[in-house]
């Protein structure tokens, strides 16, 4: 067997005292698919940061093509052939194609002009060998998502890249795309060139991967051939013996309460195609699904961002047309947002306001009152035990866990009925999570009800009461949480379409 | 002006490192200006009132332009609005609709284009910056087209003591229109629901619009508000120069800018203070007095005027990167 081209070993990092990878590695053969599993906070995206000279490693060591290498920087990588395609890409939308290719390096004329004609040209030339049909000199803003990736997937070629780092590069394409995306893949490695594929979606890495790596709490698990490493074993690596992993605690049933949300065959043009759920008062019913199943759309168009297309909402019995989050909070309902520094809050102003702001926004009076506020701000501060030195402190000085905690508060000051929660964890620290969970089950038990969206699997599991399944914008089953055993089960849910 | 007194030591209380910065500065500037022009009649009550005089007008619309700039927005046409309504208003005077009708045509005009930038603003969706730079243009040709460009005198006596020129004891009539908007604006800024969805629409109008803020609404509210105060400085103008012409309010938006920005409300948004911005345009119009008492001619006083502006700006940053 040839010698792998990429050899890390041994690698460690930790950030403010805390290990998130301890002696990682990873390794790489020429011309090969390697997909990089793992769940959240397996250390995948460090390991990929470190590799592409984001991160300097405190200890271990990379080889690369055969000798021992250190990226300081982001252009050390690069200059030895690696590139990562990523989520958000990174193309100036005002710019074409090939102009968005060749930026910062194009071709001159004798006279030091940019030479437009042949930039077009090896644009061309680039896009026919990866038998892409694109127009060089199209508007990168005119052209589709699957086209942007194109592009982005082109420009690292025209590097000379040697291996590629893609990171869940379908969860915004369509499957015609995506099959364009595999084909491409599939020339790549014809061309010698090596991948590395993180996902979380299993068909697909059985379906061009060669190799698959599993990661876990920031180490190596198991590296194997596809073919000698079946999905079961795979998931049971994935899932693990988490030990952060969050008990399930049978509540007191809600399977006889009422009815307090229905919708059934919604849709919008952002991605929700055919949703069907019922929440009962005193619920938590958990969204599982991967990434671009349309779980976050289904919450904004239950909130009234996104314009609902066909289907209908029930509130308690009610049809209702939500058009906007104003409509949507006065029917009682709330939104904890997916990105809480862009969406919950306003982070220059204070905690104070930034709790006040729902309760301000729907009310009549047209004087605030400063005494009462004060005390709703401090009461809800003391009830979610948001740790900072006082109201008046900008929410931006907080650390990650208070500000979602900032998020909670802002509606819960404001007493809603159903509460949308969008991977209300994300990005916060252990303590701060098992109180958020924690915070979750009481406002169930209090009869509020819960509808929860989240990637993370021991989430869903410790305070769910039924799990919705979505796939591409569908609700596909709904699975009681008795019925599941353990982590793996609720994967092969998600994975089984 | 013991009340005006307790107000500012009330915002500094309350108000940040970049806040403070106008206050020290404008007492810096009094202190220096009190001390080397003492013997040329800088602390004579007529010269102070004299700045006040000359200050409320751009104070009025740079109340209403603290809420514009708080929401992140901009309006350059407050200016050539400020002009147009002192004509509307001087030919309402002159056409025996009497100070009614005179009032309804200078806030009027103020409305009806602040209405205007709002909906091009809001349901258009064009940027507050393109939307007023043009309406400047407009506001402007219109008031140099409706008298052929001709200044329109007012000998409403009643109008012109009332809208600028009386004085009630000692006291301008101008200072008390200033006391009562910047209360208002103040008030309304910090005490009401409205000026709070103002300031988080300016902050963050996503997590806004996701708390239920009508950010639209919003956003439209302030604009008709700063058509409504230049409406009003149109009609000041009138009151104090005894005629409505097209070259009131010339350059106005500019010092109204400045007024704002260096009374400590962001260029970008979400913070704001009508405290500040009073304070800021009685800088400016101190660092004028000043110069002119100094004798500086007009083009030293620019290159001045300048400099204290960039270097007040720029210790506010400084102190706010700490």
């Amino acid at each position: 067997m040839e010698a792998p081209i990429l050899e890390m070993k041994n690698i460690n990092k930790s950030f403010n005292g805390i290990r998130v990878l301890s002696d990682a590695r990873f390794e790489l053969r020429k011309g090969e698919v390697h997909a990089l599993m793992g769940g959240n906070g397996a250390g995948k995206s460090t390991l990929m940061k470190i590799l592409t000279g984001v991160y300097t490693p405190d200890g271990g060591s990379i080889r690369l093509f055969g000798s021992e290498v250190q990226f300081r920087m982001p252009q050390d990588s690069e200059k030895h052939g690696i590139s990562m395609i990523f989520q958000e890409f990174s193309l100036v939308p005002t710019l074409t194609v090939a102009q968005n290719i060749f930026l910062g390096r194009e071709p001159r004329t004798r006279w030091g002009f940019i030479d437009d004609k042949k930039c077009e040209e090896m644009t061309r030339e680039l896009l026919s060998e990866l038998h892409v049909d694109m127009d060089p000199n199209r508007l990168v803003s005119e052209l589709g998502v699957g086209f942007w990736q194109m592009t982005e997937i082109a420009k690292a070629l025209s590097k000379n890249t040697k291996i590629l780092i893609m990171d869940e590069p379908t969860s915004s394409l369509t499957t015609k795309e995506t099959e364009v995306l595999f084909n491409l893949i599939s020339r790549l490695k014809q061309k010698g060139i090596s991948i590395i594929y993180i996902s979380h979606r299993m068909e697909e890495i059985y379906r061009i991967c060669d190799r698959i790596t599993v990661m876990g709490d920031g180490r190596h698990l198991v590296t194997d051939d596809v073919g000698r490493l079946d999905m079961d074993t795979v998931i049971r690596h994935i899932a693990g013996k988490n030990i952060d992993s969050f008990e399930w605690k049978r509540r007191a049933g809600s399977s006889n309460s009422p009815v307090v949300l229905q919708v059934s065959g919604l849709r919008t043009d952002n991605r929700v195609n055919g949703v069907d759920l019922e929440l009962r008062q005193g619920e938590v019913l958990g969204i599982a699904g991967l990434m671009g199943s349309g779980r976050s759309e289904l919450l904004r168009a239950l909130f009234g961002i996104d314009r609902v297309t066909d289907g209908e909402i029930l509130l308690r019995g009610q049809k209702v047309t939500i058009r906007n989050p104003k409509e949507a909070i006065s029917l009682g309902l709330a939104l904890v947002p997916e990105d809480r520094r862009v969406q919950g809050l306003v982070l220059e102003h204070e905690v104070k306001d930034n709790i006040l702001l729902p309760s301000l926004a729907r009310k009549r009076d047209v004087f605030v009152n400063d005494k009462m506020e004060k005390n709703l701000a401090e009461t809800w501060v003391r009830n979610l035990n948001i740790k900072t030195d006082s109201i008046h402190k900008s929410a931006r000085l907080l650390s990650g866990g208070n500000q979602q905690k900032i998020v909670f508060a802002k509606w819960l000051a404001n007493d809603p009925d159903i509460l949308l929660l969008d991977e209300p964890t994300i990005g916060i620290d252990i303590r701060a999570k098992s109180e958020i969970i924690e915070t979750i089950r009481r406002l169930a038990d209090e009869g509020k009800s819960i509808v929860l969206v989240s990637s993370e699997m021991a989430e869903l599991l410790a305070v769910s009461d039924r799990i919705v399944i979505m796939h591409n914008g569908k609700s596909r089953k709904v699975i009681a949480r008795e019925d599941i055993a353990s982590e793996g089960d609720l994967q092969h849910a998600i994975q089984g379409f | 002006m013991p009340s005006k007194g307790s107000n500012v030591f009330a915002a500094l209380r309350h108000f940040n490192w970049r806040q403070y910065i106008v206050y020290i500065a404008f007492v810096g500037i009094f202190i220096y200006f009190a001390v080397t022009l003492s013997s040329d009649g800088f602390l004579t009550m007529n010269n102070l009132l004299n700045i006040i005089r000359q200050t409320a007008i751009i104070s009025i619309m740079g109340v209403a332009m603290t809420f514009v700039m708080s929401a992140a927005e901009i309006d350059l046409s407050v200016g050539s609005i400020a002009a147009l309504s002192s004509l509307t208003t001087a030919l309402a005077l002159q056409s025996g609709y009497g100070i009614l009708g005179a009032i309804v045509a200078g806030l009027g005009t103020g409305f009806i284009i602040g209405l205007i930038n709002g909906m091009l603003v809001t349901k258009v969706a064009i940027p507050s910056f393109l939307v007023t730079l043009g309406m400047m243009g407009i506001a402007k040709g219109l008031a140099m087209w409706v008298t052929q460009t001709a200044p329109v005198p007012i000998i409403n006596e009643t109008y012109v003591y009332i809208f600028g020129s009386g004085n009630i004891g000692s006291v301008p009539v101008l200072l008390l229109w200033t006391l009562v908007i910047v209360a208002i604006g103040h008030v309304m800024l910090k005490k009401t629901a409205f000026g709070r969805r103002v300031l988080a629409t300016g902050g963050n109008p996503v997590a806004a619009r996701y708390s239920g803020v009508n950010v639209q609404r919003t956003k439209l509210y302030v604009l008709i508000g700063s058509g409504l105060m230049a409406g009003l400085a149109g009609m000041l103008y009138a009151g104090r120069m005894h005629a409505g012409r097209y070259t009131f309010g010339e350059g106005d938006e500019l010092s109204v800018i400045a007024a704002v920005i260096l009374g400590g409300t962001s260029l970008f948004g979400g913070v704001g203070t009508v405290i500040g911005t009073v304070i800021g345009s009685l800088m400016i119009g101190t660092i004028n007095n000043g110069l002119i008492i100094m004798g500086l001619d007009v083009s030293q006083q620019n290159i001045v005027r300048g400099l204290i502006i960039i270097l007040a700006v720029a210790f506010g940053r400084k102190s706010l990167n700490k």
